[in-house]
Parts: C-alpha cells; structure tokens; sequence
C-alpha cells in the first residue's frame, strides 16, 4: 500500500514541464491532484518511473467564465470551479455535476482537467465535457493541439493524449439560451462510484421542447451522448413525456455487468434516471442561474 | 535501488519542520514515521476511509493521496495542532461530551474535517452535519454521536465566538445552492 519507487520533479513553468514530460516520454506520468492516481501508485496498480509534479505550475490555476464559455486550467481544483459563481452562470451544470465527484475533502485536491485525462468511465466530468461539446487543449514540447470531447475518450482510463503530452485545459462551452440542465447518478454509497449516471440538457424554443440530450457515466466504456429529442419534441415542458425519452435511452445503451450491477439493473436505471433527469433539467430552463447564484 | 531522497519542507502545526524523504514517501507517513506524530491515523491508504485527513494550508486533505515532496512549501495541520488536553478545540469537546467516538481510531481524520467544515459553515442543520462528515468512515459508533457533536461542536464555538481558535482558513467563497 505504498507506491513503489519512483523520480519526481516539480518543474517551476509549464514549459519546463513539457520538456520534462518529453524526456521521461512512457515513462512519465504527470501528477495534478493526485486524487485518482495516487490509489492507483499506492496499490500498485500503476508505477511510472517518472512523476512531473504540476502543483507548483500557479499559472494553469484558473476559471475563466465568458459567454460563450468556461476555461478551466489544469491545476483548478474541483472545489474552485464547484465554487466559482461565474463559472456557475455561465454553464452550471459544472456545479451540478461537481456536487457528485466523490467528497468535498478530495475536491479540495482533485482537479477537473486531471479527472478528464484521467477518463475513468464513470467519471462525472467526462460526461460534462461530453455533453457540453467542450475541448481538451493538449499541449506538448513540440506542439499545442485541441481535442474535441468527441475524439478524447477512446476507452476505460484511456484517452487520445499522447507521452509527452499534458492535458493544459479543458473548455466547457455555455448551452444555447433557453436551456436547463442537471447530473443525477445512483452510487452504493453517496460520494463514491455511480453505477449508473448522466449529465442532461433540454432546451426550449418558443415554450416547447427544442432538444433534449443526456450523457451518460458507468454505462460504457466512454461518456456516452444520446440526443432524446424524438421522443418529446415539440412538447410542453411541463407534460412531456419524459419516461417515453427514458425508454428510448434504456433501449440504446449496453452495459455492462459488476459486482455492484448487472447489466439490466443498469439499464434500468437509465430509463428511470433519464425521465427524471430530463424533467429536472426542464423545470430549469426558465431560471436565470445568474441571479440563482 | 538507492533511493535519492529529496529535502521537504512544511510548517507543521505552526512549526517550521524538515524531512529528508524519498519522493514516494507519502505525507502521512512523513508525519507519522519521520516527524512522530502519530495522531494522524492511517486506515485505508486510497483515499476512503478519511482517516489520515489534516489541513493542508487550512483545507482538509487525504494526507496518504499526497506525495510529502508535493506538500512542500505548504502548512500542515494535524490532529496534534488542534488543541492540547488542557486546551481543547470545540471539536474536541463536543466529541467529548456527546460521545462521539468509541475506538478513537478514526476519530483524527473527523476532528480535522469538522473544524475545517465548521469554519465554513457555522451553523449547520442536522443533514448537513451529515454531508460533511460523509466522507469519513466510522465503524464504531453509527455516526449518531458523530453527528451530535458537529452541531455540538457549532454550538460551543458561538458561545466561544470571541475566542475562537483560528486555524488559519481563509473566509469562504460563499456559493449558493441553485435550488
């Protein structure tokens, strides 16, 4: 229960750090909050030569919240963007989705970017990232790159980033106007795991249902985005038929059984989640989140 | 394998200490094993049991999901640095009074997490006693005296309010919930 032995550097300036991550190359394993990882050093169930410290890099420490979105840097730590009242304005389902990462002890370490790259399938803010059409900026020594969240999952614990490569900052884009949104999960105990969750989303225009989308964790081995629309397009918010939009769901999705789940509990669950998530998020769609927060 | 051993750094309950500590040594076992003090217990060693949890620069922490070398630089608060026998934290007390341990093995991680929570949140209602507290395992007690004592514990610190014991955390980012 200890990590086995191990080279750390804490370079000063993300471009030392890039060099660094560039030298160590698969070796190397870059240490943000350290939240996830270090259970797995501790368990050795990881043991990289190498550990580039990036909690000395103040600069990558950052929420920016415009308009049309929310930057988050790679050092922010869960519980500053939980806590961040413009970032809450602009795209709250930050917030909504933060209250459910594990406990307000590990938020205080964890970072959001870290828990992106990081890309445990039942992770809630890769079904953020997912479901906001949001981007990883990923910079290197030898170059910068952005990946939409559409091409950085690519399996269980795996994304497209590359050694050498650092996940710099993720970019969560605001909904359209008109939207509300919401993260419901069920986990066996509050704080830990989902066995099933989703981020969701519907949008109104002119008074009636315009789209309706969820992402889901836990259900597959990558956020997995459903647009819902179909079944309750053109409804009014308040009677719309949310279950009908749960089965659709319930009859796309295969996953998986666990020790916590079978595969038809879990489906189960996204058709009761995915009504009562969408019905949530619709009740939000009239309230300004700026004068909420 | 020789290990290289890197100097570490920390102001420890108000303390400048060092350590010279290979970079996978984690901070629990830096303050356990180097330091000597063992008041921080270590029960799970992956982050879920809340046992080994300190302040970190106020904020509590997993001290065994920190590498020492990264908490460099940093000050750390431990159970040690709460309050003395003779001095106890309002924590403290109120787990006295209410009962609110047994084996007392997790009872460090609990004293350091409700201070640092009841800073934030002076007056919390009997559910958010119980959030707060979610992240830390218990198997002696319930938690129904766990939980008596954070509301106790809130309330020995209003009546302390002038002389409440600072613990070094700034004030909160007041953050409202959206419902």
């Amino acid at each position: 229960m200890k990590p086995s032995p191990l080279h750390w550097t804490a370079p000063a300036s993300l471009d030392e750090a890039l060099t660094e991550l560039a030298r160590v190359g698969d070796e190397g394993k870059v240490l943000a909050g350290g939240q996830s990882l270090l259970p797995l050093l501790n368990m050795r169930l990881a043991a990289p030569a190498y550990l580039v410290d990036i909690n000395r890099l103040a600069e990558l420490a950052y929420v920016r919240a415009d308009d049309s979105g929310v930057r988050v840097g790679a050092l922010a730590r869960h519980a500053a963007v939980e806590r961040d009242a413009g970032a809450y304005a602009v795209q709250p389902l930050l917030r909504q989705a933060l209250r459910l990462v594990a406990h307000p002890v590990i938020r205080n370490r964890g970072t959001t970017v870290g828990s992106i790259a990081h890309a445990d399938p039942s992770g809630e803010m890769t079904a953020v990232l997912a479901l906001t059409g949001g981007t990883v900026h990923v910079a290197s020594a030898a170059c910068r790159r952005d990946v939409a969240a559409a091409d950085f999952f690519s399996g269980p614990l795996e994304s497209s980033l590359a050694y050498g490569e650092l996940a710099e900052a993720a970019t969560f884009p605001a909904f359209t106007p008109g939207s509300g949104s919401t993260f419901v999960e069920v986990a066996r105990r509050h704080g830990d795991y989902a066995v099933c969750g989703l981020a969701a989303v519907v949008t109104l225009a002119d008074g009636v249902v315009a789209s309706a989308r969820a992402a889901y964790v836990s259900v597959a081995p990558t956020p997995l985005v459903l647009d819902l629309t179909d079944a309750v397009r053109g409804a009014d918010p308040a009677t719309a038929d949310w279950a009908a939009a749960g089965e659709l769901a319930g009859g796309v999705v295969d996953p998986e059984a666990d020790i916590h789940a079978t595969a038809d509990y879990r489906r189960h669950l996204v058709r009761v989640l995915t009504a009562r998530a969408l019905a949530e998020a619709a009740g939000r769609t009239g309230k300004s989140t700026t004068a909420a927060a | 394998m020789t290990e290289e051993l890197h100097e570490v750094r920390l102001v420890v309950n108000g303390v400048p200490r060092e350590a010279h500590v290979p970079a996978r040594r984690l901070l629990s076992d830096v303050l356990r094993h180097d330091l000597r003090l063992t008041g921080t217990h270590v029960g799970c060693e992956h982050g879920v049991c809340g046992a080994c949890t300190v302040l970190l620069d106020g904020e509590p922490v997993r001290s065994c999901l920190l590498l020492a070398v990264t908490a460099g630089g940093h000050e750390v608060t431990t159970v040690e640095g709460l309050g003395t026998p003779e001095d106890m934290h309002p924590v403290q007390r109120a787990f006295r009074e209410c009962h609110g341990l047994q084996c007392g093995f997790c009872t460090p991680g609990f004293l350091t997490t409700i201070a640092a929570y009841l800073e934030d949140h002076p007056e919390p209602t009997e559910a958010e006693a119980r959030e707060a507290i979610s992240g830390n395992l218990c198997r002696c007690t319930g938690y129904q005296n766990i939980v008596a004592s954070v509301l106790r514990a809130a309330e020995i610190t209003r009546e302390l309010s002038a002389g409440g014991r600072p613990i070094g955390r700034p004030p909160a980012d007041k953050s409202e919930d959206e419902s």
